[in-house]
């Protein structure tokens, strides 16, 4: 269902034609980044840290080396020695000397997982077989596991030349504590003073994982004079490439990027992990194609999670239901090496809330954990998982319906956030006042230990580099080539921006996802970006077409280009017409082909709110929890195609109500992840969820031609905080902890 | 090397593996059909699955050298000739995939459903399906996918 704030007058957006993609994704025929097969080419595997932290003394790769079938064996000696510098990946920077250090381990291991040495062979087993036999001499150090002690004076200390970033300047002290933020506004003690309630709580969430299905895989050929070829699953084929250069010191002219489908990223697939290692592998195996693919205890073990943290939120309102005044510390694991979302966190958590004092501090801090990468609106579930609880408890305890709590303190156009940026058109409260209305929110909830709860939800969203080419084939079609990877049907979301801007049906356009040699520069699929801004480049590669097909019309006829209009695939200029077929068939008399392409980089993008509504049922003797309804509302500008709108909101709940209840890295003391596997690190199954409503609100984002606003992260911000108002409704108890599991919940229970 | 005789999506196949060879890893790495996919290796999540004498399993977990003289279907083998079978149709009606890296899985093991159950229920289908994860999609879409499949085969 979709409620529009200004009637559409799109006629194919908005449409829900099937994907492009499709046939080959349900017939088996679509190859992702581990279906590639190449003539002469080897496999590898990659020998990882059983230890959280170590010296490396010495590695010796002799006796793999020597094992029948093995072709090549890397370490990190085979990687050049880095500066420290640092590159942008999207939603996130990263040191590339960092980076290069979790590719293959330098001096220490940093985490249970950390790569030591990669090995190619004429097969995989033989390529682990020969991995096993690496010997490393490894000088033990105690790890670090938690926030709260890495941040102690006398914590072992992981990376000796790390100095904190404390608010801009450089601390003195080796530290755990990469960096210290801060955003403020107004007088905090004046707006507590002016609370009638105050609520102060603190909460701790796991390490959790994106969990893509598909594990990582790269290939690399390495030809004799230095080309280099790299087929892979990655969210952004040119920021392989980019980091591929600067970590191995080659020229990006010299590497191609194919991306290959990808099964799910969710902003795990943005850093490179196994793609230098295979350049390396084929280099030193005499320029065979070599593959890399990761076991999902690998993948599980080294790549991805997002952050663990411990955040304390502190909210004052007075009786008439405004809020006077909020305070937030937000401390996050950044993993092995620095770059939490911490940053991010902090501009997601009190973002739905108009106010005049407050102060949010953060801390990115570095413990024995995988280096945290990208996941979903990343650091907003944390963030808002804490806020939103907070929020839910001023209202009840105010005795106040908790959205009607929400609108009155809403943000809309104008309203300044902490960090003193000013919002643009925003839909926040058209958003609660849809989950208000929604048959959700109306329906009666009856019955025993069951509780309903609400949370709000805000993502900035990204604009980035896109670019896009297209050409007029001579039947009338158009043939668009882009360079956004396709997760979940964008191809045929630019191909109906680009059928709206040239009046033409969906089917006319068919888009494909071009390789960094064949396309310009394009961000990643992140940030919620790519129907803003890829579409946007495609709407500039549509009027491109139009103008010069106009002219080609005027050719024809003989008259001033200006003279000829162009509506819905059809030309015409006083009494003569034309379609589009009949011109395209005629091009090559008229001069010729017509092609076109525009690259963008627009900045206006819009923020994304969502309310989310969820009915629980706990059981109070096991703790389980179980989720009986739920619907999420959100806007999403101009929702493009909405049947996959629908299904990114659909999928971040799903995500969200895993985080809530069941997912979580767990270490034992010496740091060992003891549950790298899905039967232990327990994702939603079909049987844990219901249906999940949608309700789509349009409020035109005024910074893109159709409105769009990115839609793919912003709802898997709401849903932990959703579940955990229901499960203070249905049983009393304010869980402050994630994942609310049931052995949690019990205990909560007992205490309470 | 073990010979293995085999009824392969409707024909005779044969091959040779290593006694440790998964079923998996002989259909993708030796056959070339790459459509059943390697999510997790150990039976967690669904995306190998074919149909082995026409009951679901995870290629994953059989040996290739089990399937001797068996029948096996693969995701490669669900369309009839020229067309797309009901569920393959929904899927795409539904907009029940996203990335698609599951859907192959979801596919084969619907199809085991409807064989056994042509007309289940919302909660016989969660049942079913709760053995193949799909991270992408919350499954409702995947879940309407497979009610509207029964229901088109009933009509
Ligand atoms: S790969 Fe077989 S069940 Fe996951
Ligand atoms: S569609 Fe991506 S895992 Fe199911």
């Amino acid at each position: 269902m979709t409620t529009t704030a200004k009637p559409a007058q799109f006629k194919v957006l908005g449409s829900t034609p099937v994907r492009q993609d499709g046939v080959d994704k349900v017939t088996g025929r679509a190859q992702y980044g581990a279906d590639i097969r190449l003539p002469g080419m080897l496999s590898g595997a990659v020998l990882r840290s059983p230890h959280a932290h170590a010296r490396i003394k010495s590695i010796d790769t002799r006796a793999a080396e020597a094992y029948p079938g093995v072709r090549a064996v890397a370490t990190a000696r085979d990687l050049p020695d880095l500066e420290s510098k640092v590159a942008d990946l999207g939603e996130g920077s990263v040191n590339l000397r960092y980076q290069s250090s979790n590719l293959l381990a330098r001096d220490k291991v940093l985490y249970f997982g950390h790569a030591l040495a990669a090995v190619a062979a004429v097969n995989a087993h033989v390529a682990e077989a020969a991995a096993a036999l690496i010997q490393v001499d490894y000088e033990i150090l105690p790890p670090v596991l938690d926030v709260r002690q890495a941040m102690r004076p006398d914590a072992p200390i992981l990376l000796e030349e790390l100095r904190t970033d404390e608010l801009g300047q450089k601390g003195e002290q080796p530290t755990n504590i990469a960096a210290h933020y801060l955003d403020e506004t107004g007088d905090l003690e004046q707006g507590f003073r002016e609370a009638d309630l105050i609520v102060e709580r603190e909460f701790t969430t796991a390490m959790v994982h994106q969990g893509y299905i598909e594990p990582h895989s790269a290939t690399a050929l390495v030809t004799a004079d230095g080309q280099v070829t790299i087929w892979c699953s990655t969210q952004g084929a040119f920021g392989v490439r980019e980091q591929t250069a600067e970590i191995l010191r080659l020229p990006a002219s010299k590497i191609r990027v194919i991306p290959m489908e990808i099964g799910g990223g969710f902003g795990g697939k943005i850093g490179v992990y196994l793609e230098p290692l295979a350049v390396l592998l084929s280099r030193k195996s005499g320029h065979r194609p070599v593959k890399l693919t990761m076991s999902r205890r690998e993948v599980l073990a080294a790549t991805g999670p997002t952050s663990g943290s411990s955040i304390k939120v502190k909210m004052g309102a007075n009786r008439a239901g405004q809020i006077t005044a909020a305070q937030a510390t937000l401390i996050y694991e950044a993993g092995a090496y620095p770059g939490s979302p911490v940053g991010s966190a902090m501009g997601v958590i009190f973002a739905p809330y108009r106010l005049r004092n407050a102060r949010v501090e953060g801390y990115d801090v570095v413990v024995n954990k995988p280096r945290t990468a990208a996941y979903r609106a990343p650091g907003g579930t944390n963030a808002a998982f804490a806020s939103e609880t907070v929020v839910d408890e001023l209202a009840e305890r105010l005795g106040l319906d908790p959205l009607a709590f929400r609108l009155q303190n809403g943000v809309q156009e104008g309203d300044r956030r902490v960090n003193g940026v000013a919002y643009k058109r925003i839909g926040l409260l058209e958003v609660l006042r849809a989950a208000q209305g929604s048959a959700h929110y109306q329906a009666p909830l009856a019955g025993p230990y069951r509780g309903r709860g609400v949370a709000a939800g805000y993502w900035g969203n990204y604009g980035g580099k896109s670019s896009a080419s297209a050409s007029v084939n001579a039947d009338g079609t158009v043939s668009l080539l882009e360079g956004s990877v396709d997760i979940g049907g964008s191809r045929t979301a630019l191909a109906m921006q680009l059928a709206e801007t040239l009046g033409l049906p969906t089917e006319s356009i068919r888009a494909t996802v071009a390789d960094t040699d064949a396309v310009g520069d394009t961000e990643g699929t992140y940030g919620s970006r790519t129907t803003f801004a890829t579409g946007w480049a495609v709407y500039e590669v549509g009027q491109q077409l139009k103008a010069k097909l106009c002219e080609r019309a005027a050719r024809l006829w003989g008259v001033p280009a200006d003279q000829v209009q162009y509506a819905d695939g059809s030309f015409a200029s006083g009494e003569q017409h034309l379609t589009l077929a009949e011109l395209a068939a005629q091009l090559d008399r008229l001069g010729g082909p017509v092609v076109a392409s525009a690259a963008v980089q627009p900045k206006n993008y819009g923020p994304g709110f969502a309310a989310h509504i969820v009915d629980v049922e706990v059981d109070p003797e096991t703790g389980k929890v179980q989720v009986l309804r739920y619907t999420a509302v959100q806007d999403a500008g101009k929702a493009v195609y909405p049947n996959y709108v629908a299904s990114q909101m659909q999928g971040g709940a799903a995500q969200g109500i895993g985080w809530a209840l069941n997912e979580e890295y767990v270490y034992d003391a010496q740091g060992r992840l003891l549950n790298a596997n899905w039967l232990d690190y327990r994702m939603p199954v079909s049987l844990d969820l219901p249906m999940i409503d949608t309700l789509i609100v349009e409020v035109p984002n005024p910074g893109h031609p159709f409105g769009v606003r990115g839609v793919g992260e912003v709802p898997i911000v709401p849903p932990a905080a959703a579940v955990a108002n229901a499960i203070y409704r249905a049983v009393g108890v304010r869980m402050t902890e994630l994942p609310m599991a049931p052995g949690r919940l019990v205990a909560a229970l007992q205490a309470g | 090397m073990i010979h293995v005789q085999t009824t392969l999506n409707g024909e005779p196949v044969e091959f040779l593996c290593e006694p440790r060879q998964s079923l998996l890893e002989v259909l993708r790495e030796t056959l070339g059909l790459t459509g059943a996919k390697e999510g997790c290796n150990n039976g967690n999540c669904g995306a190998c699955n074919v149909l082995l004498d026409g009951a679901l399993v995870n290629a994953c977990l059989v040996l290739a050298g089990e399937v001797q003289g068996r029948t096996l279907t693969t995701i490669e083998g669900i369309a009839p000739a020229g067309g797309l079978h009901p569920l393959q149709r929904q899927f795409l009606e539904h907009a029940a995939l996203q990335c698609g890296f599951c859907t192959p899985g979801f596919i084969v093991a619907a199809k085991a459903l409807l064989d056994c159950t042509p007309q289940p229920t919302e909660l016989e289908v969660r049942q079913w399906l709760a053995g193949n994860l799909c991270r992408c999609t919350g499954y409702d879409r995947i879940v309407r996918a497979v009610l509207a499949a029964a229901e088109e085969a009933q009509a």
